[in-house]
């Protein structure tokens, strides 16, 4: 700047000068913004690939191979006169699916094939004719036609056969691939909408397993954690940005927080563990003690975020509220708070959307549990979405990969379900000034 | 606090000039006077019979630097008293010490005797919230809630019980937008946000604001500077309107506007008090030499 030969160059060098580095500025843009479109195609691509990937695995546990078969309700077979709770309890139904898989194939002999035929259906299927039955009494006596879940097998062999010609058998035998057949021509064997993996608990048999009890655990557990979280959150947002004086203490706070972030989630399982489980006795397995765990665990965020969106209420409106003689209370509810919401609920969502893929700390407190009812309250033994996606993985059964990568596509579904609300509620409530 | 961007042109606001005035001594040229020590007490006739503000020794101090140097003065009931000096004096920070509005920042301290009406404003028993309702304040760059302009104005009562029912607060809003002279502009969109008005129209929203709540001073602190010539003119007769029934004190950068507005000027140099007597006389006659080189334009 203050060198003299600058000053002296006449206004044609200096116009030299610019021009002749404009070259390489012009390049350097070009390099910076081909790192960022390169950036943003790689995050793009991994999407991608990862939708992709779950969604070819999965999209087939939508359907279910169903098997349609004429059932009799037949008292001598069933074993009871008349439909009551107790004689419902220890009737013979699976003696029912049998005669009726018995008549459909009546050339079948042999003690040895009979098993293997009855292996066609579900072993659920005895349970679901119960229902029919308990919530239907009149039909005892008379045949109806009904459509049943075929064993898993099946239903793997029959999807694998739209992939391949042969498809894939696997421990299927050939003389049941060819039982199979003759259902298929015959119009008796379809791929339906499998409804069972919507309203059912987990299963140790992959046709009866469904995600129901899991998602309503996660609802369950991310209810106490909202409710818990967001005014807590919240509440010490606000002290700590508008009342607190700034001193050590504050401080030192405010770098506990910060650190609490950064706490690794199964720490705060530990704690669950040690804390709720142990001492307070509080149940094992429950969303109770689930939200509460991961409470702990979204404070911060919801804290970090909600100071955020307080510190960016631009001072002159506190200042304005404070001239007209509010409160500092007033001027918190009245001006700073509805001008901070939409990023504080912005925060408070992506915490719960955090809370609800996190599974670390729910297995400490037992939420790993193999649970086959939906629960009713937030006390009773619950899975959530997450841990039951984990423990699908681990299961051998080939039909429980697919399933696995659709409860993956449930559990995305419901984020980008709550993240589209976040971004939402941003458009809707946020104010210019 | 948050970052903001000034356009060139724009005066740095309030809440970061007091911080900022701290760090770096203004820089004056061509002057003689560089420390506060230098500057002997205040000439012309800083006190008056009939003050409704009194002021007596103040010290301000921002952590351990001194930005009030012992000033007292007297501002007279319904008189327009305006506060002038160079960028970085002291000037809005003493007239944030008058409804305290130094206590949101953090380190300032005020020393000395100020009292309205006779009762103190400072002490550990004063309760800011009526003091600041008796005395209003318009800052320097409009800033109406982002809410309805009826809301805007209505606040203040609402918040002090002073209309509660809905036929009350309509007929402040009217009033206050009236005596604000915006009744017309708004009265078909009162409905509408604040914010949506123009600059000039914002600030008179912010003066009503100030009057709904009728208060016995107001503190403007440099009202007009984000403000077009019309809308200052506009402003600067509102200030001769309300001078009836209000107190009030300005600081500005225009020595025109002082003039023109003010009863009284006080002329504000390095946290000092340098002179203060009738407007006339400082515009036409100043006593002290540093006023003279101000309001002649040799430095500021």
């Amino acid at each position: 700047m203050t060198d003299l030969t600058q000053s002296t160059l006449t206004q044609k060098e200096v116009r030299e000068r610019i021009e002749s580095r404009l070259a390489s500025r012009h390049r350097k843009e070009k390099i910076f913004r081909g790192f960022g479109i390169a950036s943003i195609a790689f995050g793009v691509l991994a999407v991608l690939v990862l939708f992709t990937d779950i969604i070819s695995k999965g999209s087939s546990a939508f359907v279910q191979t169903d098997i349609q078969l004429e059932v009799t309700y037949d008292p001598a077979v069933l074993g009871i006169e008349t439909v009551d709770q107790e004689s419902l309890a220890w009737a013979n139904f699976d003696g029912v699916i049998r005669e009726a898989l018995r008549e459909r194939f009546p050339d079948v002999t042999g003690r040895r094939d009979k098993r293997e035929l009855y292996s066609l259906v579900s072993t659920g299927a005895g349970f679901a004719l119960r229902e029919r039955l308990a919530q239907n009494p009149e039909l005892l006596g008379k045949s109806e036609t009904l459509w049943f879940n075929a064993d898993d097998d099946v239903d793997t062999y029959v999807k694998s056969l739209s992939k391949s010609e042969d498809g894939f058998l696997g421990r299927t035998s050939e003389q049941k691939a060819e039982w199979i057949q003759s259902l298929r021509e015959s119009g008796e064997l379809e791929k339906r909408f499998n409804t069972t993996f919507f309203t059912n608990g987990d299963s140790r048999e992959p046709e009866q397993a469904g995600i129901r009890a899991a998602l309503v655990g996660s609802l369950f557990t991310l209810l106490v954690t909202l409710t818990l979280s967001f005014p807590i959150g919240v509440a010490a947002a606000i002290y700590l940005e508008e009342f607190a004086p700034k001193n050590r203490w504050t401080d030192l706070i405010e770098v506990n927080i910060n650190n609490l972030a950064a706490v690794p989630s199964i720490v705060f399982g530990l704690l669950g563990l040690a804390i709720f489980i142990n001492f307070f006795e509080m149940p094992r397995s429950a969303p109770l003690v689930g939200g509460l765990v991961l409470t702990l665990m979204t404070l911060p965020t919801i804290i970090i975020s909600s100071r955020a969106s307080l510190k960016s209420v631009p001072p002159s409106i506190r200042e304005a509220a404070m001239g007209m003689g509010a409160s500092r209370m007033q001027v918190v509810l009245h001006h700073v708070l509805p001008l901070a919401m939409p990023g504080m609920l912005t925060g408070a969502i992506i915490g719960m959307a955090q809370a609800l893929g996190e599974t670390a700390p729910l297995l400490m407190i037992g939420m790993v549990a193999f649970i086959v009812d939906v629960p009713g309250g937030i006390t009773d033994p619950s899975t959530v979405l997450p841990v039951q996606i984990f423990l699908w993985a681990d299961s051998p059964e080939r039909a429980f990969v697919e399933r696995t990568s659709a409860a993956i596509m449930v559990l995305l579904a419901v984020l980008i379900t709550m993240n589209t609300c976040a971004v939402w509620l941003r458009k809707k409530l946020e104010r210019r000034w | 606090m948050n970052t903001m961007t000034l356009n060139a042109g724009e005066a740095v606001p309030a809440e970061n000039k007091a911080t900022k005035l701290a760090a770096e001594p203004p820089s004056v040229k061509n002057q003689a006077v560089k420390k506060p020590e230098e500057i002997a007490g205040t000439v012309g006739s800083p006190f008056c019979d009939e003050a409704k503000l009194r002021m007596r020794n103040v010290n301000v101090f921002y952590g351990e630097t001194q930005a009030i140097h012992d000033v007292s003065l007297d501002i007279g009931r319904n008189q327009v008293v305006a506060m002038i000096g160079p960028s970085g004096c002291g000037k809005s920070t003493f007239l944030r010490c008058l409804n305290r509005m130094n206590d949101t920042i953090e380190g300032c301290r005020v020393e000395g005797e100020l009292t309205l009406d006779g009762e103190a404003i400072y002490g550990s028993k004063v309760d800011v919230v009526p003091l600041r309702a008796r005395v209003g304040m318009v800052f320097q760059k409009p800033n109406p809630f982002p809410k309805s302009i009826y809301d805007n104005v209505a606040y203040g009562p609402k918040i002090h019980g002073i209309a509660s029912r809905r036929a009350e607060l309509d007929e402040v809003v009217e009033n206050s937008l009236r005596r604000a002279g915006l009744w017309n502009e708004v009265k078909d969109r009162l409905d509408k946000p604040g914010t949506g008005l123009s600059g000039g129209q914002q600030q008179r929203l912010c003066i009503a604001r100030a009057i709904a709540v009728n208060p016995e001073v107001i503190l403007m602190d440099e009202p007009c500077s984000a403000l077009d010539p019309i809308a200052t003119a506009r402003i600067e007769e509102l200030i001769d309107e309300l001078r009836e029934n209000y107190t009030i004190a300005i600081v500005t950068h225009s020595m025109q506007q002082a003039a023109r507005v003010s009863q009284r000027t006080a002329y504000f140099h390095l946290g000092k008090l340098v002179e203060v007597n009738d407007t006339e006389t400082v515009f036409t006659n100043p006593q002290h030499e540093l006023t003279e080189a101000y309001i002649t334009g040799r430095f500021g």
